[in-house]
């Protein structure tokens, strides 16, 4: 016990600092955990026999020369795995009536998209389980398959021919209906008669998370509790999953997502091949092993997006909105994957955006095609929701002949209406749109760069420079139990954290949240530091392991701070509540008497107190303990949201077109991102850097494009292509800050913001760049050819889908060979 | 089966291998060294990098029979008597990894980068980074990390 | 990702690499590996051999032959870009090296190893055929030159048979002639979705002679020879060489990919001559 002289000179605050990184020691010098490093005695190795038809009933399967092959130790269908691979749920029916095919790890007898896994091998090595796949002959016969995603909503081909439908389910939310505005059908009739109407069809084209990670998954079932490593974003929700669906108790299975190398959502699966390997070390005895290859993971990773959007924006005729109906077709891809059902929901609250809608109706239709299924991607249904109404918003400042800033400015919520109930129903606690948008475009030098437009334009100047605007706002910190519960959501969205005070001193720190390259070891230092007034060094974070942090809901929807940082502080709150009647104890004074302060317990009015640490020893030892005290002072806490974070921001964007080539070239991008409260600049800053890529690499690069059979044609990165440092350039961003006002730290979230402000920022440029030749729109992504095209009038800048085979990089030959549906694993044993 | 040595970070190795094996492969599977790691299947992500004789090269894109008698550094091979490598510290100073998954390969490249242009421009450095894919960071913070190891300026953005 | 099982020599002559590939069912030869290596782990291709040529030093090097430098087929793509006698006799192709890939790759790929492989969206074949290359062929029977226009057969087929060794390119001096690459790729480390070589002499403001090569505009690389004519005698200008540069989809037959059309790639073409020619004349 220590009853210290002096009082301690005030820390300096760990939260808002920009501490370097706890994570980057390890990953800087290759000391990472990667699952597919992972190397256990006995282990064997799984490689997967992927149908190269879109849709096809698969009438036989060849393994006896599979099964010969060097070192195989077994070659297996669905079939023949049938009562032991499970089933992939669907957490998320949006509607009691959706229709959802069932969905096996392995197909059974159709394989319904390219890339569907319809035998696995496994083998003594990667390399020998590869070769025997290759040697699997599977016998299918094509069905016409359903890949147009507007065709398959008309059922034209079934995706499921059983299901008798492409049709999953039609989900509606309606101001008027809700109560919480008017009815949009009469705003427009409104404004068809006395007002303004715009109506535009937007695609929002299919993309794929693209983590740099492949998947990887191992599972060892020797031990007393089965466990399963995987390169996942949510290790507890894949525990739960496992035992809801393959009968093993979920006490018997342990999952342990060790380094992640990224997620953005397309880690939040629960998979086949994860399924599988489960399966398969269950019933072989021993530990099993895949990881995938990059192609396989372009084809067989959940992708994202891909809708139509038919919208119509009602107004008056001086600009100010009355009115705005979205009318959405999602592709589901093949099955309703995990939340993949519900994306398009997530979005459905955020198409007004920040501007006061008098009446809003949501439609959505969910469509099944023959793709691989869709589900979460950065974002997860706001971007494509901001993306509609910041196009838009675009088109009636042209409309109404004012700048895209001021029409905004018009329409949005004021700093002092905060709160402000939508109406879409959600309260946004708090904002300052006019303090974004000032400090932006005192950043961006926008005056200035509006000349520089005029004066281009007024000399034909080849080069033509666009500005782009996007003031968005977004739902997260997913969720408030209650209202996933309103929406038939399978899960709840509290996160839950737990505080070990370690007799030395030190700290541990569980928490639900499953970082894969967030910093969440560093920013929980820094919040714990604070709260519980000790050294951001003794701080010991710990995550991803089901038996160490054996409850959480994971990481995704920009939850981890606002939610798992919030069960932090609440446990840390605890921690000093537990502490203060054994501190009381030792200062021989009144719990009411004690003050909390940098780490220190001290008696009003005198100078006795006591170090957190000391607490902490004196728990363990428990020699001088008062009576009914338990000798810990550890806690634990789990906290349930009680509402969404709505962070915003106003990006501004300038970009070069030459008009010659279609060629779009970024000048300048200016990002004022309101998160509230920030722990970490530096990590803030990186995320938005991030996930101002992604959007940007949405709006001019990225696309899943399949041909007419439905193979995936962008499947490696030769096709899909994803920006290097070369494409992209220097970001400026700086922050104002309204706290939130739901949570104790006021923090927001921004894992996600970049990616859902940036993309309509740069298609408003684009556009905005050539609207002088009669341009409304270009589809994303604005390739070079759509935007030239666009420019001499051939055709709008592509309302058609993007055609056209991969490069031709490998003997012509040998593509030919493949192309024709032959090829590795299709045919017998020639290669 | 044929039979190779090589120099890997400063240690010899000799081994029997598949002409077929890769290096990355050979290095992370034979040698242990995880640290060098793949994320792609057409060389275009270059989070495999490494350097062989000195020279960056994707070790994907090398046969292991191809590197015996050759000499080969990962980022394993780096840090030196327990001090890290001044570009290991300007990724960390400057928080230029998220994840992790491509650090490995963007810090090898990034040394070859300023061994070849000691005071590189940053479109030199973004070019000179063409080969190697980061889905995290958005490159803004690797460019800085760079600049900050040669010496310069890290620009008036935030 | 793996590569099927093959058999694998390295030998130390050409002598000896020849004797490897005579009699192998089916053989393959890798130089720098950076365009073999990805075939083989897609297991698009799977031979029984792999023959490297990497431990014959006598394939590595640029040497100065008089009128001409030569090139040995093992010389790396970064070793070209560097090399001072390419700088001085043929900078078109250190230009164009510099645009191939990426560095990592531009580390291990060989200038003989690119040109044989003979993708229609290689950056070297264009300007070997602008500036002239002729190419050394060895096999069991002896030693032959193709001439430049000879060698380029199809998408990757070039004069070199089986069996047969690119072992070294000759390339004619074109000292003091100005040189540009001008490459149109959506994302850095792309093939070109086109891209135009070019080699001018200027004399004193005006254009006295001009090579221009196309990448990606057929199965081969192209000689633009219309445009070459239509420089010739014409003032380095934005309007001269622009009204020179119209012809330079004339006989192309561009692919259609998902990067562009072949009537956009042919729009393309004209555009990047013209930039071309003018960057390589200095203007």
């Amino acid at each position: 016990m220590t009853v210290t002289e002096d009082r301690p000179a005030q820390k300096t605050a760990e939260v808002g600092r920009d501490r370097r990184r706890k994570e980057d020691l390890r990953l800087i010098t290759g000391r990472t955990k990667w699952t597919d490093n992972i190397s256990l005695p006995g282990m064997v190795h799984v490689a997967m026999v992927r149908s190269f038809s879109a849709h096809a009933k698969i009438l036989g399967i060849e393994t006896e020369a599979a099964k010969r092959s060097p070192n195989v130790v077994a070659v297996l269908t669905g079939k023949d795995l049938a009562d032991e691979q499970g089933i992939l749920i669907n957490a998320w029916p949006i509607t009691p009536d959706q229709k959802a095919p069932t969905h096996t790890p392995i197909a059974l007898d159709r394989a319904s998209f390219a890339g569907e896994i319809v035998a696995v091998v496994v083998a003594r090595s990667a390399a020998e389980a590869r070769d025997a796949a290759e040697l699997v002959d599977v016998d299918y016969e094509d069905l016409p398959a359903a890949l147009d995603l507007k065709e398959a909503a008309e059922d034209k081909v079934l995706a499921h021919p059983d299901l008798g439908t492409n049709k999953s389910a039609f989900w509606q939310f309606d101001s008027a209906g809700a109560g919480t505005g008017g009815a949009v059908d009469e705003a427009i009739e409104q404004a068809r008669a006395d007002g303004i109407v715009i109506e535009r069809e937007y695609r929002q084209q299919r993309l794929i998370p693209a983590f740099m990670e492949p998947r990887s998954v191992v599972v060892d079932p020797t031990g007393e509790q089965i466990t399963m490593w995987s390169a996942t974003q949510i290790p507890h929700i894949l525990r739960f999953a496992l035992a809801a669906t393959t009968g093993v108790p979920e006490s018997k299975i342990r999952v342990v997502a060790p380094d992640v190398g990224g997620g953005f959502g397309g880690k939040l699966q629960t998979t086949p091949e994860e399924w599988i390997a489960f399966a398969l070390a269950r019933r072989l005895g021993k530990p099993v092993k895949y990881t995938e290859t990059r192609s396989e993971s372009l084809i067989a990773g959940h992708h994202g997006r891909d809708q139509w959007q038919k919208l119509t924006l009602a107004a008056k005729k001086d600009g100010t909105v009355t009115g705005f109906k979205v009318e959405l077709l999602a592709d589901l891809g093949s099955h309703v994957s995990l939340i993949g059902g519900g994306i398009p929901v997530l979005g459905a609250f955020m198409f007004n955006s920040i501007y006061k809608f008098p009446a809003y109706q949501f439609n959505c239709q969910t469509v099944l095609t023959n793709k691989t299924w869709t589900d979460a991607y950065r974002g997860a249904g706001r971007p494509e929701a901001t993306y509609a109404i910041e196009r838009i918003m675009d088109e009636l400042a042209v409309e109404v002949g004012v700048d895209p800033l001021e029409i905004r400015e018009k329409n949005w919520i004021k700093h002092d209406e905060f709160p402000f109930t939508t109406v879409a129903g959600l309260e946004y606690d708090s904002g300052n749109y006019e303090a974004a948008t000032a400090r932006a475009k005192e950043m961006f030098g926008y005056d200035e760069l509006r000349a520089e437009q005029k004066q281009r334009r007024d000399s034909g100047d080849p080069v033509q420079l666009g500005i782009g605007v996007s003031t968005f706002t977004e739902m997260c910190g997913l969720a408030p139990s209650r209202v996933l519960g309103s929406l038939d959501y399978g899960a709840g969205g509290w996160e839950h954290a737990s505080i070990r005070m370690l007799a030395t001193g030190k700290v541990e720190v569980v928490t639900g949240s499953s970082a894969h390259g967030q910093g969440h070891e560093t920013a929980w230092s820094q919040i714990v530091a604070d709260r519980l007034g000790v050294a951001f060094e003794d701080v010991e974070v710990l995550h991803g392991d089901t038996q160490i942090s054996h409850r959480g809901l994971d990481t995704y929807g920009s939850r981890s701070l606002t939610v798992g940082g919030e069960a932090l502080v609440k446990a840390a709150d605890k921690v000093i509540e537990k502490a203060k009647p054994i501190a009381a104890h030792l200062l021989e004074a009144s719990a009411d008497d004690l003050e909390f302060g940098s780490g220190q317990f001290t008696v009003k009015g005198t100078d006795k107190g006591l170090a957190m640490a000391d607490v902490a020893m004196a728990a363990f030892a428990a020699h001088n303990l008062p009576d009914g005290v338990e000798p810990s002072i550890d806690c634990d806490a789990t906290y349930d949201p009680v509402n969404f974070s709505f962070p915003h921001g106003t990006h501004l964007c300038a970009v070069e077109v030459d008009t010659e080539t279609g060629g779009v070239l970024m000048r300048k991008y200016v990002a004022v991102d309101d998160i509230g409260t920030i722990v970490n600049p530096l990590i803030v800053d990186g995320q938005v850097h991030g996930g101002l890529v992604q959007g940007i690499a949405q709006a001019l690069w990225e696309e899943a494009v399949h041909d007419e059979a439905g193979t995936l044609v962008s499947a490696s990165f030769v096709d899909y292509l994803l920006p290097t440092a070369a494409d992209t350039i220097s970001f400026e961003t700086d922050h104002t800050t309204s706290p939130s006002t739901t949570n104790t730290l006021g923090t927001k979230g921004v894992g996600e913001a970049g990616t859902i402000a940036s993309t309509p920022a740069v298609v408003n440029a684009v556009v905005d760049a050539v609207r002088a030749f009669g341009v409304t729109d270009i589809q994303m992504p604005c390739t070079p050819e759509r935007v030239w095209k666009a420019i001499h009038g051939h055709g709008n800048g592509g309302a058609t889908p993007t055609v056209g085979d991969a490069e031709p990089h490998f003997d012509e030959a040998d593509v030919a060979d493949r192309s024709a549906g032959a090829g590795p694993g299709a045919e017998g044993a020639d290669r | 089966m044929t039979r190779i040595q090589m120099t890997v970070d400063g240690g010899s190795y000799s081994d029997d291998v598949e002409p077929r094996m890769l290096l990355v492969h050979y290095l992370r599977e034979r040698l242990g060294k995880t640290g060098t790691v793949v994320g792609c299947d057409t060389s275009n992500c270059g989070a495999c990098t490494v350097h062989l004789d000195g020279r960056s090269v994707k070790s994907c894109n090398v046969l292991a029979v191809q590197a015996d008698g050759h000499e080969v550094t990962t980022i394993e091979g780096l840090a030196a008597d327990g001090e890290l490598h001044p570009m290991q510290k300007a990724f960390h100073e400057c928080h230029g990894l998220q994840c992790g998954f491509c650090t490995p390969g963007m810090i090898m490249q990034s040394i070859d980068l300023i061994n070849d242009n000691p005071h590189p421009s940053e479109k030199e450095i973004r070019l000179g980074l063409e080969g190697n894919l980061c889905r995290c960071t958005g490159y803004h913070n690797i460019v800085k990390a760079v600049q900050h190891a040669a010496g310069e300026p890290t620009g008036a953005s935030s | 990702m793996i590569p099927a099982q093959f058999d694998y020599v390295a030998p130390g002559s050409v002598e000896e690499a020849l004797s490897a590939l005579e009699g192998a069912e089916d053989a393959k030869v890798i130089a720098g590996g950076q365009s073999l290596l990805p075939v083989l782990r897609m297991r698009l291709n799977a031979p029984t051999l792999v023959v490297d040529l990497g431990r014959i030093d006598a394939l590595r090097g640029v040497r100065d032959d008089g009128d001409a430098i030569v090139i040995g087929a093992m010389t790396t793509h970064a070793e070209v870009i560097t090399d001072p006698l390419v700088n001085e006799h043929a900078l078109l192709l250190a230009k164009a090296a510099t645009e191939v890939a990426d560095p990592q790759i531009r580390h291990r790929g060989t200038f003989g190893g690119a040109l044989a492989h003979a993708d229609p969206a290689g950056d070297v074949g264009a300007p070997a055929l602008a500036l002239g290359a002729s190419y050394t062929i060895v096999g069991t029977g002896g030693e032959r030159t193709v001439e430049a226009d000879d060698f380029f057969e199809d998408l990757f087929t070039t004069a070199v048979q089986e069996g047969e060794l690119l072992t070294e390119v000759r390339i004619p001096k074109h000292t003091g002639w100005g040189a540009h690459y001008e490459k149109f790729v959506r994302v850095a480390h792309q093939w070109p979705i086109v891209a135009v070589a070019a080699a001018v002499k200027v004399d004193g403001g005006t254009i006295a002679e001009a090579r221009v090569g196309l990448t990606n505009m057929g199965s081969t690389p192209l000689r633009a020879r219309s445009v070459e004519s239509a420089l010739v005698g014409q003032p380095a200008t934005d309007e001269a060489v622009r009204a020179a540069a119209a012809s330079a989809d004339h006989d192309t037959r561009p692919p259609s990919d998902l990067n562009g059309d072949a009537d956009y790639r042919k729009h393309l073409a004209t555009v990047l001559t013209r930039r071309a020619v003018l960057a390589a004349a200095g203007a």
